[in-house]
């Protein structure tokens, strides 16, 4: 029983309470930096483990934090986790850290990230807070991988940086990887997602 | 006339909402009604001037001579929070009718991610205090803009009718891109 719990634990980050698609939490970054396939990952990654790490001490230490500070005590977790983050994409991948800019130092007030330290690492232990997290993280970084597939595919007709189509036989939706085309793109994949639920539900009536 | 190009860059061209993408999460919340967005713009402008003034005095005489600035993050996060508790206080004691319509407001701004990412785009950018002044005003100007525009056409879309699938979250993420379009049209304006 605690095994199967732990696994819905898990999944639930996945699908059904994805933090970005059903709970609209973390949409800054989901937007600001899913405009190429390569950054939506690191972002994703680099999110993942905030959330891992934070989650993680704030399960563990929170029995000693009293309720009226605990807010501004996860706030300064999560950030010192932040800049851990953000040093180490600097000193090794300096290319991606330079194109997501001031938004990994941004992944402090992900709302995702204060939602799973406030809603559950704060009230379970270790090991299910720890799961918990991953599969929250895991959830942000697939959609984030998706969009940036599709804007990067029609923004500049490549994925992960490999061309797909020369430039005479296809023209890049510039659009696509500018600001406009994040919110329109997210927009419709989540009403793609709404139609297929609401198929499936009335489906089952 | 470069703090008059700095606030127009923050308010217009580079919109935090709809060109940086910062503040998403009022911006979809509380762009329902339109008198609720134009009370929030006002709240996040006010705390977004004064943390602009307050985060670069830390950051240009605290952080940069120590040579600190990888602490920006944790001080200016911690810097926001209680700044915004004090001003919740402040109001609170001075202008009880003040604070009655801007309250509820006051403790969502220190998720405001816009607050943040103003603070730090301002170090990054290294403004004079002046420019980063302004920069806060213009920021916080355009967030209002921003919160104004879309609750003014969230309204109109209660009589509209909007497919089933799209009801909700995406058609209101769909109308932000369209604004965002429309935005990109100032942006021939200036080259800040």
């Amino acid at each position: 029983m605690a095994s199967r719990s732990l696994y819905s634990e898990f999944t639930k980050g996945i699908w059904k309470e994805n933090p970005v698609i059903i709970l609209l939490l973390g949409m800054c970054p989901a937007l600001a930096v899913s405009n190429s396939a390569v950054n939506g990952l690191a972002m994703g990654l680099a999110s993942t483990f905030v959330v891992v790490s934070a989650s993680s001490i704030v399960s563990i230490i929170r029995r000693l934090v009293p309720a009226q500070v605990r807010i501004p005590t996860y706030i300064v977790i999560i950030a010192g986790f932040v800049t851990l983050a953000d040093l180490f994409l600097k000193a090794y991948f300096p290319a991606v850290a330079k194109s997501l800019g001031p938004y990994v130092p941004l992944i402090v007030v992900n709302c995702m990230i204060m939602g799973r330290a406030e809603f559950f690492a704060s009230k379970h232990t270790l090991l299910p807070a720890i799961v918990d997290a991953f599969g929250t993280g895991i959830g942000f970084t697939w959609v984030l991988v998706v969009v940036g597939v599709v804007r990067e595919i029609l923004g500049s007709g490549s994925i992960f940086n490999v061309m797909l189509m020369s430039e005479d036989v296809f023209t890049p939706w510039v659009v696509m990887i500018l600001p406009a085309g994040a919110f329109i793109s997210l927009g419709l994949m989540i009403g793609i997602i709404n139609y297929f639920k609401n198929l499936k539900a009335e489906r089952a009536k | 006339m470069t703090v008059i190009l700095v606030f127009l860059s923050a308010a217009i061209v580079n919109n935090l909402v709809l060109a940086y993408f910062l503040g998403i999460c009022p911006f979809l919340g509380v762009s329902k009604r339109l008198d609720t967005a134009l009370n929030m713009g006002f709240a996040t402008t006010f705390v977004m001037t004064l943390a602009a003034a307050i985060t670069w005095l830390i950051n240009n005489l605290i952080l940069v001579p120590y040579d600190l600035p990888f602490l920006q993050n944790v001080t200016f996060i911690i810097t926001i929070a209680s700044l915004v508790q004090l001003v919740e206080m402040f109001i609170k004691k001075t202008s009880p009718p003040l604070y009655k319509s801007l309250g509820i407001f006051l403790p969502l701004i220190v998720t405001n991610c816009a607050i943040l990412g103003l603070a730090l785009f301002e170090a990054l950018r290294e403004y004079t205090f002046l420019e980063g002044l302004f920069f806060g005003v213009g920021g916080g100007f355009g967030f209002t803009l921003a919160l104004v525009l879309m609750a003014g056409i969230r309204e109109e879309l209660e009589f509209a009718e909007v497919p089933e699938s799209l009801k909700g979250a995406p058609m209101t993420l769909l109308v932000a891109g369209m604004l965002a379009l429309a935005f990109m049209g100032f942006a021939g304006l200036l080259s800040v």
